[in-house]
């Protein structure tokens, strides 16, 4: 198992309590949806994964190491095997596309390597590959805040990407995107998973695109996880044990309308 | 729903806008006693108008005697105060801003653990409460008068200053963009310079740009207190009637400041 989360516990300061005891184990590979409503504490779990939030209580083991006992020169080396993705893509604006694609091996390269940007030769090397994977190679020299939105988003994942992760940690991909663009930016992270055989735990809103883009679905309510199978599986019944009460008969959409739902949209 | 009801006429025309103090009795009574303090105080000026007038005799004197301005006299005096009074800016700029870094750090809420924190805020503190001629006079009884003084005395006052705003500039940065960069494995070293720096650079240069203008208009002001610099040839000129040279010592003064203030505003538009 590549991620297992045992009994993770996560209690603000302010004495709310964000996960209640949470079991996950996450497999090489496979990527995951993570759904429910604002406030579930979807962005506190996939936080706590790499510790930008330090969880209370329970364990967090990738691969054989438990990262919530690690020191500092431990989880650094932890999470670079994780990389992040960001809802408002979170780059360093006033950086340009390379330097944010470069920040991505800031765990692998000392301070004053990283601070001339002397980076090795295969990494600028890599950073170029990918951004030519993503479209973006004519715009390595352009200040991130030039970008577009879908654009900065790409840059987002490019730099995740350069950590060379075994996990990425998808936090609301699509919420500042339109929903083209919102569809190609989770086509690519799928994609891009397939391809290095990467596992991702994506927190997503948009139950459809969950559903049209990841197998496994996991429903956080509260802090504990009321559901986790197959998208097939998401019924208006299972949807109301995550959400709470409402219509979801034009939520769920049958699997083989997927493309057909999402051509008219890229199309427009 | 009752919007058959509702006449949103009548309450159109029933709005008012909030004033700004809620209860009319207090508002009143504070409008009552601003005009009462102003009648009051008006009428306690005891202004003795042939004084005045006098004075405006002597000014005029006085005035008489800067012109012409007179550069060539005392030359080399005001070239020296000229040169150490910049020296002196550069020098207590760059070694207070240089220090002001570590201390902005320490004073950021969301970088700095609380008892870090409490002492950096002190330094602030104690930089910022005393204005430079108190700080000034405190250094020139310790070191001595002359340029070193008043160099601490910029460099003292140029930490307060540095760090407040930097520190208030850290806490503002967009949280996220640090996070990106602490996620990927980065040192806190890494994180300051990835993730910190590029958003609070813009600010750090202008602020710097800023302060080497204040910097020297302090510096001119120090020399009165017998801390080096222009401020003392203009003191030695004024105590020696030669109200020329003061005259030009002035020109100078503003031709400089005016010079800064210019360079200071563009670099500061420059770098946003």
């Amino acid at each position: 198992m590549l991620l297992s989360l045992r009994g993770l516990t996560k209690r603000y300061p302010t004495g709310d309590l964000a996960l209640k005891s949470v079991d996950l184990d996450v497999p090489a590979g496979q990527v995951m949806a993570l759904i429910g409503p604002s406030g579930s504490g979807k962005s506190t779990l996939i936080r706590c994964v790499n510790r930008l939030v330090e969880p209370t209580g329970g364990s967090v083991m990738l691969e054989d190491t438990d990262v919530t006992r690690l020191g500092i020169g431990g989880l650094r080396r932890a999470r670079r095997r994780m990389g992040m993705i960001f809802q408002e893509y979170a780059l360093v604006e006033r950086l340009t596309v390379m330097e944010n694609v470069l920040s991505g091996r800031l765990g692998y390269v000392g301070f004053w390597a990283s601070w001339f940007r002397r980076f090795p030769r295969k990494d600028v090397e890599e950073a170029f590959r990918l951004l030519h994977r993503v479209g973006l190679e004519h715009m390595v020299d352009k200040r991130a805040d030039a970008l577009s939105g879908g654009q900065r988003q790409r840059v987002g994942i490019v730099r995740a990407l350069m950590q060379d992760p075994k996990l990425l940690l998808v936090d609301e991909p699509t919420a500042s995107l339109d929903p083209k663009t919102s569809r190609q930016i989770m086509r690519l992270i799928v994609e891009l998973c397939e391809e290095r055989g990467l596992a991702a735990i994506i927190n997503i809103h948009d139950v459809a695109l969950a559903q049209q883009f990841a197998r496994r679905i996991v429903g956080l309510r509260a802090g504990q996880i009321v559901f986790d199978g197959p998208a097939t599986q998401l019924t208006p019944e299972v949807l109301t044990a995550i959400y709470g009460e409402e219509d979801w008969s034009t939520t769920i959409r049958p699997a083989e309308d997927e493309d057909a739902v999402a051509e008219p949209v890229a199309a427009r | 729903m009752s919007a058959t009801l509702f006449d949103a006429r009548a309450a159109a025309r029933a709005w008012r806008p909030p004033p700004l103090i809620a209860s009319p009795g207090l508002r009143y009574a504070i409008y009552l006693g601003a005009l009462l303090y102003a009648v009051l105080a008006v009428g306690t000026l005891e202004v003795n108008w042939t004084r005045a007038a006098e004075g405006l005799e002597r000014g005029a004197r006085f005035i008489a005697g800067f012109f012409p301005p007179d550069f060539v006299t005392k030359r080399f005096d005001i070239i020296e105060g000229l040169l150490e009074s910049l020296t002196m800016t550069a020098v207590s700029t760059v070694i207070g801003v240089a220090l002001s870094v570590p201390v902005a750090l320490g004073a950021a809420r969301n970088l700095a653990p609380m008892p870090i924190y409490l002492v950096c805020r002190g330094i602030i503190a104690v930089s910022r409460t005393f204005q430079e001629i108190i700080i000034a006079i405190v250094f020139v009884a310790m070191v001595g008068f002359g340029p070193l003084a008043g160099m601490l005395t910029l460099a003292f006052a140029t930490i307060g200053f540095m760090a407040k705003l930097i520190a208030e500039d850290i806490e503002d940065i967009v949280e996220e963009q640090a996070e990106a960069i602490r996620a990927t494995g980065a040192s806190w070293f890494q994180l300051l310079a990835w993730g910190i720096l590029p958003q609070v650079k813009p600010r750090l240069i202008g602020l710097s740009a800023y302060r080497l203008d204040i910097n020297f208009r302090e510096a001119a002001v120090l020399g009165l207190v017998g801390a080096g610099g222009i401020g003392d040839t203009l003191n030695t000129a004024f105590d020696r009637y030669e109200f020329d040279t003061a005259a030009a010592v002035l020109l100078v003064i503003i031709a400089i400041v005016l010079a800064a203030e210019y360079s200071s505003s563009w670099i500061r538009r420059k770098v946003q």
